[in-house]
């Protein structure tokens, strides 16, 4: 249904949690294949399987590094806060609209069931406008341009057309991390140790990051607000002046390998966090960077 | 000079790839020759299916979309739901509707979606090598049943148009076949009215075509005809099986 929505070039959602969001993991990758923007939604809960109902960021693999079948991407947002995920939303359609591809706001249960005071935006009118979506399904008879006539499709039989229409997806997903990435910078800029962590985590990791900085251990946090594409060059920057990172995740560390390759082995990186959907708390984080700090 | 036959505009110029003695040719064209007669101009879009029909794309002319295997009923709600003057046909096989696909047709049927389905039964999975489908009748040898299929095993063929009739959704429900003349020119009538229930509101509406699939029944065209008619109209007969709006509903 989506799917087919998406294709009238009108601005379509869904949206769903773990296990929901895995069922339709089938027409994400046929979206992605035939190239059409949508917004998705997924409100992580524990897994695998039906997991738990709590919240968790198991899905991260899933979402940055596959999910369906054959080689695409999603342009991947983890919003901390409510007001982040409203305001991410204004321009996602927008993103999703310019690259062709179906962007997804990857949010975890607290996230969803919070209450926080939010500014709204001013609304904006969307029109569709069929003659800016030449590729939507928006109306064709015989004897049109040959060229309006939609055909949403993801099969391309021969090697040849599938090469060269996968080539068209990669210098897309090419141009979305040039243009892309997002990220926030929290007290690294004389940090010894940086907490790397994404969504509600990162809240958690900045308020021990705070309990910290008290305590007189300089604590900062880098947080991906594109989980995908990744600002490896962005942490690989920040890290420079710091002694190690700790990254932080309520799973079993999904997000490690992308802190580990941005850093290259230049540092140490340690992982803390939980996958049975407890949130790691303010406490645990700071008794790991005292063991950190001692060189345990 | 006055011109008593024509191709329809509604089907592009691409040869068909089809197998020699498939009726999806003969299907293809009652189809399109009816979204031309069905005076909708632009307001067309029709939903392939994955199976021999995946290429239905390339051959009619008019918007199209390629579903995932059996999801063609939920694409083709889609559509329609985001433009509701639209006429959206899915065509879809036996291995592809009433396989992978039940739970997108059952629903569709039950939404008492707006579409028209355009399902060809010939009781096998043609595309992918002649495989057993849940179409295929008992005692047919096909590559997955090589001493024929056992009912005790694999149960009995599920016949669609008779569940899809239960549901009270389902507008329009007829079971036809192209394997004489005057059946093509019964089935062009159906799809007729199935577009025409369409353009007035009323939903849903399946149209099942008896097919034959000549290469992997292991039969000349002809045999296959005459197969078709000896042992698949007697277990799938041929008629209406719901007609809301001859009920006058």
């Amino acid at each position: 249904m989506f799917y087919g929505a998406a294709a009238t070039g009108e601005r379509v959602i869904t949206s769903s949690s773990s296990p929901g969001v895995s069922l339709k993991q089938e027409g994400i990758s046929y979206m992605a294949g035939a190239r059409l923007p949508a917004v998705i939604l997924n409100v992580m809960r524990g897994g695998p399987g039906l997991g738990s109902i709590q919240a968790s960021q198991g899905d991260y693999f899933q979402a940055t590094k596959g999910g369906g079948n054959g080689d695409y991407h999603l342009l991947t947002y983890a919003p901390a806060s409510i007001q982040e995920a409203i305001d991410i939303m204004m321009f996602a359609y927008d993103k999703a609209e310019k690259y062709r591809v179906p962007c997804l706001i990857l949010a975890d249960g607290i996230m969803c069931q919070m209450m926080e005071p939010v500014e709204m935006p001013e609304m904006r009118d969307f029109k569709v406008d069929p003659e800016a979506k030449p590729w939507a399904v928006t109306g064709w008879k015989p004897g049109d341009a040959p060229e309006k006539r939609a055909v949403i499709n993801s099969l391309f039989i021969t090697t040849e057309e599938l090469s060269e229409h996968n080539n068209v997806l990669q210098n897309t997903y090419r141009e979305m991390e040039k243009n892309e990435k997002m990220w926030e910078c929290y007290k690294t800029e004389d940090a010894e140790f940086i907490i790397t962590a994404f969504g509600t985590v990162a809240r958690i990791a900045k308020s021990a990051a705070d309990q910290l900085r008290a305590e007189g251990i300089k604590v900062g946090v880098f947080r991906p607000i594109t989980v995908w594409p990744f600002p490896y060059e962005a942490l690989k920057e920040v890290a420079e002046n710091c002694k190690a990172i700790l990254d932080v995740e309520a799973n079993e560390g999904q997000m490690k390998e992308d802190v580990l390759l941005a850093v290259a082995g230049t540092r140490q990186v340690e992982y803390f966090g939980h996958c049975g959907s407890q949130m790691p708390t303010t406490d645990e984080i700071s008794k790991k960077i005292h063991e950190m700090k001692e060189g345990r | 000079m006055s011109v008593l036959f024509e191709k329809t505009p509604y089907l592009t110029e691409k040869p068909f790839h089809y197998c020699p003695g498939c009726n999806h040719g003969i299907i293809h064209r009652l189809v399109a020759e009816c979204l031309e007669e069905s005076g909708m101009g632009e307001k067309i879009a029709g939903v392939a299916p994955v199976g021999c029909s995946v290429f239905a794309y390339d051959y009619f002319n008019c918007d199209m979309l390629e579903a995932a295997h059996g999801r063609a009923p939920a694409v083709a709600t889609g559509v329609k739901r985001a433009k509701p003057d639209t006429l959206v046909f899915t065509y879809q096989g036996d291995g592809d509707l009433a396989s992978i696909g039940t739970a997108e047709i059952v629903h569709a049927a039950h939404r008492g979606e707006k579409i028209v389905t355009i399902f060809v039964n010939n009781a096998i999975y043609g595309m992918t090598g002649g495989q057993m489908a849940p179409t295929t009748l008992v005692g047919q040898r096909t590559t997955t049943s090589p001493y024929g299929r056992d009912e005790a095993w694999c149960g009995a063929p599920i016949k669609m148009s008779e569940m899809l009739a239960q549901v009270p959704g389902a507008y329009y429900i007829e079971r036809c076949a192209v394997d004489t003349n005057a059946n093509i020119i019964k089935t062009k009538k159906a799809i007729k009215k199935a577009f025409e229930y369409e353009k007035a509101g009323h939903g849903f509406c399946m149209i099942e075509v008896l097919s034959t699939c000549p290469t992997n029944w292991g039969l000349s065209p002809v045999e296959a005809m005459k197969w078709l008619e000896e042992n698949m109209i007697p277990y799938y007969p041929l008629g209406v099986y719901k007609d809301k709006g001859a009920e006058g509903k």
